[in-house]
């Protein structure tokens, strides 16, 4: 059974393919922890954060994904995809969730 | 019973101001561990930075821009901030700080930073409502939520203070009226030339100034209605704004028994009459002097760090310091001693068609004092010589030209001067960063641009006087390896390239798509940004319709969503309404769409047509495929596109009518809805000179005259209010829908992106614009002809194409994951 670093039991949930996901661009997942983007990059890597940007929650989904970062619509803050740290000199985290491709399809783990 | 000495000392400090922050902060630099700290702020807010409400007033800026020390620092401190209460009293004995809520904190030692006053003259009717002064951000809401209100203002006092507030004001839609005692505008600054200067470019501003009046009442009886002068004349008045100075606040000082004269009495090393008390900043009087400037709070603040921290004794020595105003587009600087007289010389520059004006006081060959109008950039170097009393030699002779032009032609080094700066050598006065600070934030951080040097540091970040000083520490660090921008700036980190350079290697080399753009012209980032993806976009889009295959991805999520986002993550919808004419089915269809989808606010919009506010990302497609069947289509509201085209009723009803401005509204919008700009662009047609549908605030306005139309040009309604310029004068529809095609295109092809007309027509002249566009019929059919063929390609309702098209719906739905 697959585990993740902490221990606890991951739970990978399907949540499409990774067409459904405009390269460049976001997806908005709606699970039990609130509404999730999963960004697909120019180099097709995916990577999920929660929807909400640090400074004013912003809907990171609807931001230019450029390189592995997401530019916030709301007021421009560059947020990293990996971690989901804001750029300096702004300062702030959100959380970020695993996600990984299985032939073609996207997963998240919703542990 | 505690019988355990605390192990830190315990430090109250009284006013949650700059200087008393600063000095916490020196505190903490120099022993991080010495102190528990609390800090009373009599204001609910963290600290901010006071000088910066300026800009917060003319709404350049917001609250959040302006906070030094948010909440956060507080905690990662271990400060306890008690927001909101004032200190009401000192038990000196027993040292403990009441506050006026009951909250008491025992002191070893104590700060005083509890600022200054307000001056408000003793006239009639002083403590009306609507009677203000401007000193903190209580006093900005106040003037913002009159002048929500609209009306009149006057400002009692022509110094900075006052045509800060009074700039504000006027920019946020009063009208305002300076009143100022002495005979030239901020006379402590200015000698009467620039002070005649200044007053003028207020005026053009559309504020009134009046020197030499003398308030002698205010009038009301609920509210302030009028301001009276001594010589009888009566200015009507819906808020009065009293900036006439300011004095230090020693009331607790006084209250609890320091030695006070104007303000709290201090010692060279801040300390009051009280050893167990220091005080710092404009509640204080330092060898018979006070302070309203913020360059002097940064001195007193790390001397008092010093002593209070113990590790050293320093003493606090005035010195000279800087003015600028804060009123964009006003440029002017002013230090030192400009009064002349019999031991003193001046060398004086007069470019009067560029509204530029110098004037330079030396004294033995010393540089005592500076007044700069219309371009003070050197403003920080002039100051830099005046203050180190630097021995001029052979800078003397040309001087006055600048700092580039004087270094050169003394042959020295532009680097000498940074570099023979000492690293506690202040650069930014507004901030209070000194050299080192920036040099190591330059190595450490890897900066390498002016803009990353101020996001870092805040150096230059504020009124900008310094800026040639950062770069020249730029200079310093980096050697060869920083490029001063020359010309345009580049476009953003990914390149070193300009917009205007960009352009023209993608016509010139016939680039066609983002990547290839980036790849041929070696952009230092994979794919980009959010700065040059859209802007590269759209300049493809221009360079090739038909052709350019839009990149959804690299558009604002505005222009892909083809919705405009809200602070919430709903969208707001808007349906073109042509010339600003509706019918019964368009309103009845409107209404079922609210209905159904359960939107909640419905608005009129300001360019005549209707939005409809707060509609869920997954809703969008249906409310669409609603209005599409009505007949509507998008109204562009959320794009740098053509947006509406405002109209009077014209002379089809009004009696005042000279020409069918709707129908011509009508027809202008059916030419160019769907067109991609720049930035945004706003059209009007108003039947006659009475001109209701404001086309004179427009980027292509045109005004029915009885002879036919009269087109202008680059206007803006926005925070810098910009009438047009004319373009021409025409006789026939055909011919204003082609100048209208031809301005446009010429538009489209040469302004940078986001860059608005008003901008542009300044940045180009409306001369450049006029012999570009309109003046030559061959070329003027030209570039009509280049827009129409474009709008072949543009004139699709992306609204439908969404509706039609079940892949380009797709991304607006939600997923949900498989369990």
């Amino acid at each position: 059974m697959p585990m993740d670093g902490l221990g606890s039991v991951a739970a990978w949930a399907e949540i499409g393919r990774l067409d459904d996901i405009p390269r460049q661009g976001a997806r908005v997942v709606a699970t039990m922890r609130g509404d999730v983007a999963v960004f697909r990059t120019a180099d097709d890597s995916v990577f999920a954060l929660d929807d909400r940007c640090p400074h004013k929650q912003g809907k990171l989904s609807q931001g230019i994904v450029h390189g592995h970062s997401v530019t916030c619509p709301l007021h421009n803050w560059v947020i990293g995809l990996k971690d989901g740290a804001a750029q300096a000199p702004d300062q702030g985290c959100v959380h970020r969730i695993p996600a990984r491709l299985m032939d073609g399809r996207v997963q998240l783990d919703l542990s | 019973m505690n019988m355990i000495a605390p192990q830190r000392l315990r430090l109250v400090v009284i006013g949650n101001g700059m200087a008393g922050m600063r000095t916490v902060e020196e505190i903490l630099a120099r022993t991080p561990h010495r102190f528990h700290i609390t800090v009373f702020g009599a204001e609910p807010h963290p600290n901010y930075n006071r000088i910066m409400l300026s800009p917060l007033l003319a709404k350049e800026k917001t609250f959040e821009d302006i906070v030094i020390n948010g909440h956060d620092w507080y905690e990662q401190n271990g400060i306890e901030l008690i927001a909101g209460e004032r200190v009401v009293d000192v038990d000196r004995d027993a040292r403990v700080v009441h506050g006026e809520r009951g909250t008491a904190r025992p002191y070893d030692m104590l700060l005083l930073a509890t600022g200054s006053d307000p001056v408000i003259i003793p006239v009639p009717g002083k403590d009306l409502p609507g009677v203000i002064t401007f000193r903190d951000v209580a006093d900005v809401h106040a003037m913002l939520d009159a002048a929500g209100r609209g009306g009149r203002a006057v400002v009692i006092g022509g110094g900075l203070l006052g045509l800060e507030a009074a700039n504000g004001l006027a920019l946020n839609g009063m009208h305002v009226t300076v009143l100022h005692l002495m005979p030239t505008l901020m006379e402590r600054q200015l000698d009467p030339t620039a002070g005649a200067m200044l007053a003028a470019d207020l005026e053009r501003r559309g504020m009134t100034v009046l020197c030499e009046a003398n308030t002698k009442a205010l009038h009301g009886t609920e509210h302030v209605t009028a301001v009276e002068l001594a010589d009888g004349t009566l200015l009507p008045a819906d808020l009065v704004v009293m900036a006439v100075g300011i004095r230090p606040n020693a009331k607790l000082g006084r209250t609890i028994g320091l030695i006070c004269n104007r303000g709290v009495l201090v010692d060279d090393q801040m300390r009051t009459s009280d050893p167990a008390i220091f005080a710092v900043g404009e509640c204080v009087e330092h060898n018979g002097l006070t302070y309203g400037l913020v360059a002097p709070l940064w001195d007193m603040a790390k001397v008092c760090g010093d002593a209070m921290s113990g590790v050293a004794e320093t003493a606090y020595l005035p010195s000279v310091t800087g003015t600028k105003l804060k009123v964009t587009g006003i440029d002017m600087y002013s230090a030192g001693d400009f009064t002349a007289d019999d031991t003193t010389e001046e060398v004086v520059f007069r470019d009067p068609a560029r509204g530029i004006y110098r004037r330079l006081v030396m004294r033995d060959d010393r540089l005592i004092g500076a007044v700069l109008y219309g371009d003070a950039k050197d403003g920080g170097w002039y100051f830099g010589l005046l203050r180190d009393g630097k021995q001029l030699g052979d800078l003397r002779d040309s001087l006055i030209f600048g700092q580039d032009v004087a270094l050169a032609a003394a042959g020295v080094d532009p680097n000498a001067a940074v570099a023979a700066m000492d690293d506690a050598a202040e650069v930014c006065g507004c901030n209070g960063v000194c050299k080192g600070a920036v040099l190591g934030a330059i190595k450490d951080r890897g900066l390498t641009t002016l803009a990353e040097v101020r996001a870092h540091t805040k150096a230059s970040a504020s009124c900008g006087s310094c800026t040639g000083l950062v770069e020249g520490l730029l200079g310093l660090a980096l050697g060869e390896g920083y490029q001063a921008p020359v010309g345009e700036p580049a476009m953003c980190k990914c390149t070193p390239m300009g917009h205007d350079a960009v352009r023209a290697e993608i016509l010139a080399q016939e680039l066609t798509s983002i990547p290839e753009v980036m790849q041929t012209l070696g952009w230092g980032t994979e794919d980009g940004c959010h700065h040059c993806r859209p802007a590269l976009n759209y300049y493809l889009l221009c360079a090739w319709p038909g052709q350019y295959v839009d990149s959804a991805q690299s558009r604002f999520v505005n222009e892909r969503m083809h919705a405009n986002i809200q602070k919430d993550g709903t969208y707001s919808v808007v349906p073109r309404m042509w010339g600003g004419l509706t019918t019964s089915g368009e309103l009845r269809a409107i209404a079922d769409v609210v209905d159904k989808f359960g939107i909640p606010t419905v608005k009129v919009t300001g360019g005549q047509r209707i939005d409809l506010l707060g509609v869920k990302r997954e809703d969008l497609p249906a409310v669409w495929k609603d209005l599409n069947a009505a007949g509507m289509v998008s109204g562009h509201a959320y794009g740098k596109a053509l947006r509406t085209v405002k109209t009077c009723v014209g002379s089809e009803w009004c009696r005042f009518g000279t020409q069918d401005s709707t129908g011509m509204g009508v027809a202008l919008e059916r030419m160019t809805w769907g067109s991609w700009f720049p930035a945004k662009v706003k059209l009007a047609v108003s039947g006659c000179p009475r001109n209701c549908a404001e086309s004179s605030i427009k980027d292509f306005g045109i005004i029915a005259v009885d002879s036919g139309w009269e087109l202008s040009v680059g206007g803006n309604g926005g925070i810098h209010l910009r009438g047009t310029e004319p373009l021409a004068k025409v006789e026939t529809a055909d011919e204003v829908k082609e100048y209208c095609g031809a301005f446009l295109q010429l538009y489209r092809e040469d302004a940078r992106y986001l860059e608005r007309t008003a901008h542009w027509v300044e940045r180009r002249g409306i001369a450049w614009v006029r012999e570009r566009a309109v003046a030559n019929p061959a070329v003027r059919r030209a570039l009509h002809e280049r827009f129409l063929f474009a709008q072949g390609f543009a004139q699709e309702d992306p609204w439908a194409e969404r509706v039609a098209d079940k892949t380009a719906s797709e991304p607006y739905r939600t997923l949900v994951p498989a369990v």
